[in-house]
């Protein structure tokens, strides 16, 4: 018997290995394990055999089924996978053609450079504030300090509306509403990012229309040293953190003393090159302490607060950090000028 | 404000390099342009001609030999004062000049080892020469010494600064100005001019009456000189007016100037003989004219300072001298204005007439004390260079005498702005420095200020001079210590901003000022535009109530250069008036046109479906959802008609949305505006949960014929209102048009958050739906 059965497995495993598909396996499996299979046969025979040779038959049967039915199921795995295989390569792509894609949109350059201002400030504690660009001659010049016909109107020469009103020419002018708006007179922290308008002709580095921010800071005890420490974290920030700044005097009506701020040239570091035409400095903005006429005419007692503010223009920070060199492309607004800015900037 | 070395080291000892002065200066607050030599020719020598014949081969080049002392060089020239026995200034091969570097060369076989030069070769500003000087060589005096630097022979070995000078030092107008602030800088003493001369006695005092009717004049010192002789200035005048960019004339005028650059006081000299016994100062009246001494008649008003005699105007103070009282060559006696006159008056003027030399000084103010040194010094120098006598007398109106400001200062004060730790001494020092008196008490400074120094009035001001002489590089930066709160910002605009670059828009920021005519595009019904008084061009006149037409000039921009895919968006203001008050709201404008989403075998131009997409998301991000409509017009004159429409919320009309007309573009190019401010008056409810249905819900579809005409918003909102509270969503799942009509697919799902619906009361819905539906559009179902 072991003989026969033996005999029949080998046949079945024959059979087993030459079949290619699931169809094939079927025919197999019903030739081998069918109703009218050898092996059916023998298992009908078992019960006419006596309780001995029934145990022993019973042994040899089981190990027959059990040796076929895992020489079948391996092999069903195997074509099963192979024709995954096959179907799984019909589907290769080539994934180096270009992908299908919503066109991708950007912000604006300046729009960076004032998120990442506005961020900074926020998280030392300054409020971002707005004021109108329709602004009256009184808050654009007279309370900063620069009555009618002093030369430091010569500076800004301005898009005025009427006699009284005009296009503001800088964003000093929500200083001195952010002043008189504090009734409490209280202490003040706030930047102020918007247009600003001067009657230049537009070029590579003028623009009729630009973006500032002015920063103020009005509370007990400020100083210098308070003034040179949140430039610091803006240069830096903006710029790198190697970045250093200078100091350099000079006038703005609206405060005094005044200083033109320097940053260390990012580009050589301040050895000096065609960038910072070899002085290793460059230019970024306009800073004092707030004129105690502009806090006495804003409602601020002088001999009580003193304060610090400080002017931007976005537009030269954008071209510094992003090395663009001619203005007008800021107002152009070329979808290729544009597409540069369609990511997000490393910190 | 140019900076002769030459000029400034009259009054103090200067060792330093240009360059070195320049940066120390701008390190004190005064910027400057440029610092060069004034000539910055070098390898120049003086020759003399000793031979000198025609080219044979040429009709106006000549062949000389000239001795430089080392040496005798064949140089070929081609001036045509060139002849025998000239004193010239000669280029060797290898000199630097403006023009290029000269060679040794051969022209038309006559070899030429050098080049014989003009003042106007040397780089000398032709403004400033006279004609022959332009058209031939330089011809210099007869003991010119041969083999010698001619640079430094005429005295042309200056160096110059250019600075840009803030507009609140008007000291600065002056060299002994400038003297003072590098003696501060350098630490060193100033030695300002003591004028000394001779006088006649004459009978000036009573021949001429002085008579001041105006407030706007605090200052007027009126001296004579008589029988001068007019003529060339001596070099060194001449050169410092040339440095300073200032073009010789004569001696006399040129001593006007002179004194002007280096006090800082504009003169004005009259022909005394063509002025009569009277001089005024009083304002202009509007009938009255002048002819200015450009020769240009001049149409006064009640704003002009003015100087007259008896019958006429005979100046404009500050800014012009009058043409019939001007001196020339044959003026033998001369009066002398030395005057302060109002700034403001000075500027309008100015700005009307002419801004010279002289009107800026006035512009910014002047000291009482220069405008006496200022009359001294010219009496000199018009005795010393143009034999003049000089009257005895001199006419003077004076408001008020010169007083010296006192401001007393702390040294905590000082310490507590710069944020400094800086002692008595180092401040002291400063003043020292400065030329300022101070006499200190403990920590208490009383400062004398002088008058020079017209810039320094308060206590902030001495805070800035010694932060300046001092310096303040060693302030440390300190982090500023203050009550911890959080910043406030809004980040609506930004929330906005994010999102549309996030749906592929570009943004972008145009100009605010528009061309007036454009002010009605796509805002037809305009408000009362605000417009800038004086526009520099057409195109930038008037402020923009809409962002569209600013987005069009965008897309034309791209377009012209066959960029096609552009869909970008601003942020932007708009501005009206509002009976007398000035508006200014918040606007969102879109424009898009060509490829959305692109890639193989896909590309998706833009339409009217996919900008509305991109505001129903930006409006449903905003929290919005299921609260806007949009609703057909047909009066936007640049939209499509049948493509455009109003986005209303809560009723209210914030918007449009539309194609752009085929009229203006043949390309489908679709724009949208929101007014922001609008928008965020209605408010929006805070983000919260609403659990979703665990039971299934069931999915049905319906389609219909209509009429054309048919909206399917009506037809959803129809179907909305005859179903219950089942009906969860409502899409439109297809359009289908034919001749006609056309075919609109519903998908509709129901679904109850407490049970599983039953096939049969969904179906009721369904057929209730379908009923209405059929009746109230007379629509025909579609078998599915």
């Amino acid at each position: 018997m072991k003989e026969k059965l033996d005999s029949i497995l080998l046949n079945a495993k024959e059979e087993i290995l030459k079949s290619n598909n699931e169809v094939e396996m079927n025919v197999v499996k019903s030739k081998f394990m069918g109703k009218s299979s050898e092996f059916t046969e023998i298992m009908k025979g078992i019960g006419s055999l006596s309780p001995e040779e029934k145990k022993s038959v019973g042994v040899l049967t089981n190990d027959f089924r059990n040796s076929f039915n895992s020489m079948f199921d391996e092999r069903l795995k195997n074509i099963k996978q192979e024709v995954l295989n096959k179907k799984l390569e019909s589907e290769k792509i080539d994934i180096s053609l270009p992908s299908k894609s919503v066109k991708v949109g950007s912000l604006h350059p300046l729009t960076h450079i004032r998120y990442i201002l506005e961020d900074l400030f926020v998280s030392m504690g300054y409020d971002v504030v707005t004021g109108p660009q329709v602004e009256t001659d009184m808050n654009c010049f007279e309370r900063l300090n620069i009555p009618k016909d002093h030369p430091a109107r010569d500076m800004q020469d301005t898009f005025y509306i009427t006699s009284e009103m005009l296009l503001r020419s800088q964003t000093s002018s929500v200083q001195v509403r952010a002043m008189l708006n504090n009734k409490e007179k209280t202490p003040i922290r706030m930047v102020c990012p918007g247009k600003v308008y001067r009657r230049d002709n537009d070029d590579a580095t003028h623009s009729h229309q630009f973006m500032q921010m002015e920063g103020l800071v009005v509370d007990k005890n400020i100083s210098l040293a308070d003034l040179k420490g949140t430039l610091l974290e803006m240069a830096r920030c903006l710029l790198g953190k190697n970045t250093n700044i200078r100091f350099r005097p000079s006038y703005f009506g609206f405060t005094e003393p005044s200083y033109e701020v320097d940053v260390s040239c990012f580009k050589c570091g301040g050895k000096g090159c065609a960038l910072c035409k070899n002085i290793g400095w460059i230019e970024i903005l306009g800073s004092g302490m707030v004129h105690p006429n502009v806090l006495r005419m804003c409602g601020y007692d002088p001999d009580v607060y003193t304060g610090f503010a400080f002017g931007v223009g976005l537009e030269r920070l954008a071209m510094f950090k992003y090395g663009i060199t001619d203005l007008r492309g800021f107002y152009t607004n070329d979808m290729r000028f544009l597409n540069n800015f369609n990511r997000k900037d490393v910190e | 404000m140019i900076f002769s070395k030459k000029f400034v080291s009259d009054y103090v000892e200067l060792n330093e390099d240009i360059k070195e002065i320049a940066e120390d200066m701008t390190r004190v607050g005064n910027e400057y342009d440029d610092a060069r030599k004034l000539v910055s020719a070098l390898n120049l020598i003086i020759g003399e001609v000793i031979e000198c014949e025609m080219h044979p081969k040429s009709d106006h080049l000549h062949v000389c030999k000239i001795n430089v002392g080392s040496e005798v060089l064949d140089i070929v020239c081609g001036a045509p004062n060139m002849r025998k026995g000239l004193k010239v200034i000669v280029a060797l091969p290898g000199a630097v000049l403006p023009g290029g570097i000269i060679k040794k060369s051969v022209i038309r076989d006559a070899v030429s080892n050098g080049m014989c030069c003009s003042l106007a070769e040397l780089g000398l500003d032709k403004k400033f020469l006279s004609s022959e000087d332009i058209d031939g060589i330089h011809e210099l005096p007869m003991d010119a010494p041969v083999g010698e630097d001619p640079i430094k022979y005429l005295e042309l070995d200056d160096e110059i600064i250019d600075f840009e000078l803030t507009s609140n030092r008007s000291d600065l107008l002056s060299m002994i100005g400038l003297a003072y602030e590098v003696a501060a800088i350098y630490d060193r003493d100033v030695k300002e001019p003591i004028p000394s001369y001779s006088t006649v006695k004459d009978n000036f005092d009573s021949e001429v009456v002085l008579n001041v009717d105006t407030q706007n004049c605090s200052l007027f010192l009126l001296g004579r000189a008589l029988n001068v002789t007019i003529k060339e200035s001596p070099a060194f005048i001449k050169n410092r007016l040339i440095a300073c960019g200032i073009r010789p004339i004569n001696n006399v005028v040129d001593i006007s100037n002179y004194v002007m650059l280096e006090t800082g006081q504009p003169l004005h000299f009259y022909d005394a003989d063509k002025v009569n016994s009277n001089i005024g100062v009083r304002m202009a009246s509007t009938q009255e004219k002048l002819k200015t001494l450009d020769g240009v008649d001049r149409e006064l008003t009640s704003k002009d300072i003015v100087i007259c005699n008896k019958e006429k105007v005979i100046g404009l103070a500050g800014v012009m001298g009058g043409f019939d009282t001007e001196i020339n060559p044959d003026t033998k006696n001369i009066l002398i204005e030395a005057a302060i006159f109002d700034s403001a008056s000075i500027r309008k003027t100015a700005k009307r007439i002419l801004r010279s030399e002289a009107s800026s000084r006035f512009e910014k103010g002047l000291d009482q004390r220069r405008t006496y040194l200022a009359m001294e010094r010219s009496k000199e120098l018009l005795e010393k260079y143009a034999d003049a006598k000089i009257s005895e007398y001199t006419h003077e109106y004076k408001v008020k005498d010169v007083e010296d400001k006192l401001i007393d200062i702390t040294l905590d004060k000082i310490n507590s702005i710069l944020g400094m730790n800086i002692n008595v001494n180092d401040v002291t020092e400063v003043f020292r420095k400065l030329d300022f008196k101070c006499e200190v008490d403990g920590d208490s400074f009383r400062v004398t200020v002088p008058s020079r120094r017209l810039d320094v009035n308060i206590r902030e001001d001495l805070i800035t001079e010694v932060g300046r002489i001092y310096g303040v590089d060693n302030i440390e930066a300190r982090n500023l210590v203050a009550m911890l709160k959080p910043g406030k910002i809004d980040r609506y605009v930004r929330n906005i901003k994010e999102r549309l670059a996030t749906l592929g828009l570009n943004e972008v920021i145009t100009y605010s000022l528009i061309n007036n005519k454009d002010k009605e595009k796509f805002n037809n019904n305009c408000r009362e535009e605000i417009s800038v008084l004086e526009p520099m061009t057409e195109e930038r006149s008037t402020l923009r109530q809409s962002l569209v037409s600013s987005l069009m000039e965008v897309y034309d921009y791209n377009k012209a250069r066959s960029i096609k895919d552009v869909s970008i968006f601003e942020v932007g203001e708009i501005f009206y008036k509002n009976e007398e008050e000035y508006v200014e709201e918040e606007s969102l404008a879109i424009l898009m046109s060509g490829k959305y989403v692109s890639g193989i075998n896909t590309n998706i131009e833009v339409d009217f479906y996919y900008i509305k997409g991109i505001l129903e998301n930006l409006l449903d991000y905003l929290g919005y959802s299921k609260r806007y409509d949009f609703v057909k017009c047909d009066d936007i004159k640049e939209a499509h008609p049948y493509q455009s429409a109003k986005v209303i919320i809560n009723g209210k009309c914030v918007g449009f949305i539309g194609k752009v007309h085929p009229s203006i573009y043949k390309d489908n190019v679709y724009v949208l505006e929101i007014n922001l401010t609008e928008l965020r008056n209605i408010n929006v409810g805070k983000m919260k949960f609403k659990d979703f249905s665990k039971f299934p819900s069931i999915k049905k579809d319906m389609s219909f014929i209509f009429d054309l005409d048919v909206q399917a918003s009506d037809v959803i909102s129809e179907i909305r209102k005859s179903s219950n509270k089942n009906l969860a969503n409502i899409e439109v799942y297809d359009e289908y048009k034919m001749e006609n009509e056309k075919s609109l697919t519903f998908t509709l799902t129901f679904s109850d958050d407490t049970r599983t619906l039953l096939e049969e009361e969904v179906m009721e819905v369904f057929n209730k739906v379908i009923y209405r539906v059929t009746n109230k559009f007379n629509a025909k179902l579609k078998n599915m």
